[in-house]
Parts: structure tokens; sequence; C-alpha cells
């Protein structure tokens, strides 16, 4: 089935928070009732109901968030423990771990959505996959392993450019190119990997990429050391391998299968029609305006097996405009990680929280 | 007709599975050699075997032995 932007990103701002709150309050009075220690934080900070209707809100942006760290220091999860079918982890240096609990449907739920989103800019085939990474990390428990093999659903003839001691295969590349460098493939990988083990290869070698569609995410803070940043990446890319249909896209384990995806012109982060973005001033909590920059909550329907509906992120964003970019709705940066938080391995950090710019 | 044989000669081939083991009943993740790695090399095998184009929706779909059967049926008709 062929999907495209206007089935994902299609509504305008007012549309999505009218289609978002109900859902959203309804999301709200369900994790309370199942998971009683997200009743007892929201009751903690303020949100006294309940299970119960008692409260209204009257806007998406005021219902309580989580901060997502609440997913180290608790098990929060809205299903029984016999119905729990994976549980999804993000690793951090200092060693607190989320854990995610997925049953059956959230993890088939989760899956289809990220497709869904996926295909709009991959198309409804399965396409040759150059995988940015090496299989020694893809049969890792981590983090990363995890993102790279939620993407690999997407490709085929899975091809990996580091080799099993996480060198550079250069002729792995270039014979996938040979065979499938002619006609449309997907790339995946995290940003800083993608530019040190396939822009700079590449670029020395003189290969084509003009055929690929990269989708990459991960941060830029390590090749912000390198004085690279999206708009660089970007016209390397196209300049040197003609590569120019480039996503970056942004999420994380704790709303798995909601990815906030770059549109075609590269200038913004959009939101899917079943997700967004609120910039909160971080001394106040106050939504920002557009072009003041804050701490980022996302916003989803898709969790229902774990309160992550609402969340609290610890890295700092901007929305730059409204109804006024490539796709309806609010259109953003992720400008990187809140100072204070914890840092986390780079390894895990680039799959965990994709776009989260603490690598 | 799906040859059921075929569909688990293939199964056991690309899961490594010993011939003690009951194909039929298998789920996705409902056993260690079926993970999200393996199910890749699945899908491959299974395209390979039946010269087939199995699309995003049916590889998130295939989660057991009779999902696959089912989309073979799909293909094959």
């Amino acid at each position: 089935m062929t999907v495209t932007a206007q089935d994902v990103f299609a509504l305008a701002q007012q549309d999505k928070e009218e289609r978002l709150l109900p859902q959203l309050v309804r999301l709200t009075r369900h994790h309370r009732a199942a998971c009683p220690a997200y009743d007892r934080i929201l009751k903690a900070i303020g949100h006294a109901d309940g299970g119960g209707d008692g409260r209204e809100y009257a806007a998406v942006a005021e219902l309580p968030w989580l901060p997502v760290r609440m997913f180290k220091d608790h098990v929060l999860k809205s299903v029984p423990d016999d119905a729990v079918f994976r549980v999804l982890t993000s690793s951090g240096t200092t060693g607190a771990i989320s854990r995610i609990h997925l049953d059956r449907e959230a993890a088939a739920t989760q899956a289809r959505m990220l497709a869904r989103t996926m295909r709009t800019v991959l198309g409804p085939r399965r396409l040759p996959m150059l995988i940015v990474d090496s299989r020694t990390t893809t049969r890792s428990s981590s983090a990363r392993a995890a993102g790279v093999l939620g993407m690999a659903n997407f490709g085929r003839d899975h091809t990996w450019i580091l080799d099993e001691d996480d060198r550079p295969d250069l002729s792995a590349l270039k014979g996938f190119l040979a065979r499938h460098g002619d006609a449309p493939f997907l790339i995946f990988g995290f940003t800083f990997m993608v530019w040190r083990y396939l822009y700079e290869p590449a670029r020395a070698a003189g290969l084509d990429l003009s055929r690929g569609v990269l989708v990459h995410s991960g941060g830029w803070k390590k090749l912000a050391a390198q004085a690279v940043d999206n708009a660089d990446f970007r016209s390397c890319f196209a300049e040197h391998t003609g590569l120019t249909r480039i996503h970056n896209f942004y999420g994380m384990v704790e709303q798995i299968g909601t990815v906030f995806l770059e549109g075609p012109s590269g200038d913004s982060l959009y939101c899917p029609d079943i997700a967004d973005v609120i910039v909160r001033d971080p001394t106040t909590w106050a939504e920002t305006e557009p072009g003041v920059p804050g701490l980022l909550e996302v916003v989803s329907t898709l969790p229902r097996s774990y309160p992550g509906h609402v969340l609290l992120t610890e890295d700092l964003g901007v929305v730059h405009g409204i109804d006024d970019g490539d796709w309806p709705g609010k259109r953003f940066s992720v400008l990187g990680r809140l100072p204070r938080a914890e840092a986390r391995g780079c390894s895990d950090t680039f799959a965990a929280r994709p776009g989260g710019a603490a690598a | 007709m799906i040859d059921d044989e075929r569909l688990r000669r293939v199964f056991r081939s690309a899961l490594n599975l010993g011939d003690e083991v009951e194909v039929d009943v298998l789920e996705y993740r409902g056993i260690d050699k079926w993970d999200s790695l393996a199910h890749m090399a699945l899908v491959a095998a299974l395209e390979d075997e039946f010269d087939i184009m199995i699309d995003i929706d049916d590889v998130i779909d295939m989660s057991s032995f009779g999902k696959a059967r089912e989309l073979l049926e799909k293909h094959l008709v």
C-alpha cells in the first residue's frame, strides 16, 4: 500500500490539537486506572483526580507530563505482568536504565506506525538497505541494535558497511552500490557514524549515492566538534556524493514507534498526525512562542501499554513555525541535551534517544 | 496449495532449528532463535525459496508460522 505524506503528516495544527486532546485525555484516564504508580505521580504533581474525570483539560498543553527519567526510577506499565511481550531498555553511563513494557498489541502497533511514517519517504517496497553499522552491534542487546533492527524491516539485501570488528569495509560498500546503486536504495545509520563511515569514504572514493534515501538520527554534538551542522551535512552529501534525499528523525524508546521526521527540504522536523511537540520554558514551564528555545515535551496517542503518551524530554528544542513548512503542523529542531541531564553512553544514545544530541 | 513441508524446511534452515522442534506452532519471539535478526533471515529465505517479494506490512505481520503460511497463500494464489 502506498502511503504518502498526506496520509501521515496531514493535519493543520488546530485540527490536530482538537483530535489529539480527547484521545490523550482518555489515555491519561486509562493509564491512571491501569498503572497505580503513574496515578500516584500525577497526584503528587497536583493532578489529584484519581481515575476519574473531575479535572477538565482544555488544551493538550494542560495535560500532566511525565519526565522521561521516571521510566528509570519506576516500573511504569499499564499491562499485567503476564501480558508483557517485550521490555525495551535504554542504557546510560550511570547505570540508570529506562524500561518500556510492551504487550503484543503495543509491539505490533508501534512497528506498524513506524512503518507507516517511514513509508511516506521510502515508498511501499522494501528497498535494498545499506546499514552504517556492524553486524556485531546488531547482534547485541543494545538500544542501538534495537534501532537498527527496527529499521531493518524496511530493507532487503541488508549490507553492513562496518565489518565484524567495527572497521570500515569499503568493498562491502562498493559491492552494494554495484548491485543496487542504479535504483532507489535505503541507507540507515546514526548521524555521526553516517558522516564518518559513509560520507567521508564515499567522498574520498568518488562514490555515487544519488539514488539513495538516507534516514538518520542521533544528534549533532559529535559533528558540532567538527563544525558540521545539518545544513553542512546535507550540502556536503549533495555536492560530493549526489545524495539529496535525506531525512533526519527524532524519537525515543520511551515513545517507541513515534518518529518526528525531517521534511524533504531539510529545514525542520515534523510531527506525524498522532503526535505533537510542546516547547516549554524550563523555569516557568509555560509554552514558549515559536522561535524561543526550551525543553521539549512530546505527546503521542501510541503508548497504551505504558504511560508514555505525554513526556517531558531532557532535550532542548525550538519550534520554527506552525503550518508554514513542507508539511502542516509544528516544525521544530532539537538543539541538544539539557546541560544538567545525565550523560548517556554515546553508543546507546544514538538509538535510545535518536535526535537527542547527547552523543 | 502450500507445500507445508517445504515451508517447514525454510523455517528450520533460516532459524537454525533441529528436527525435534515443532515448527507449525512457532511464534515470533516465542523462541530465542526467532528474534529480530533471524526474522530478517527468514523473510529473505522465504522470498528466495518461493520467488516472492514480501512488503513492509507483511514483514511486520508475519508473527507466526501460521501467518507465514497465510502470507504465502496470498502470494501464490
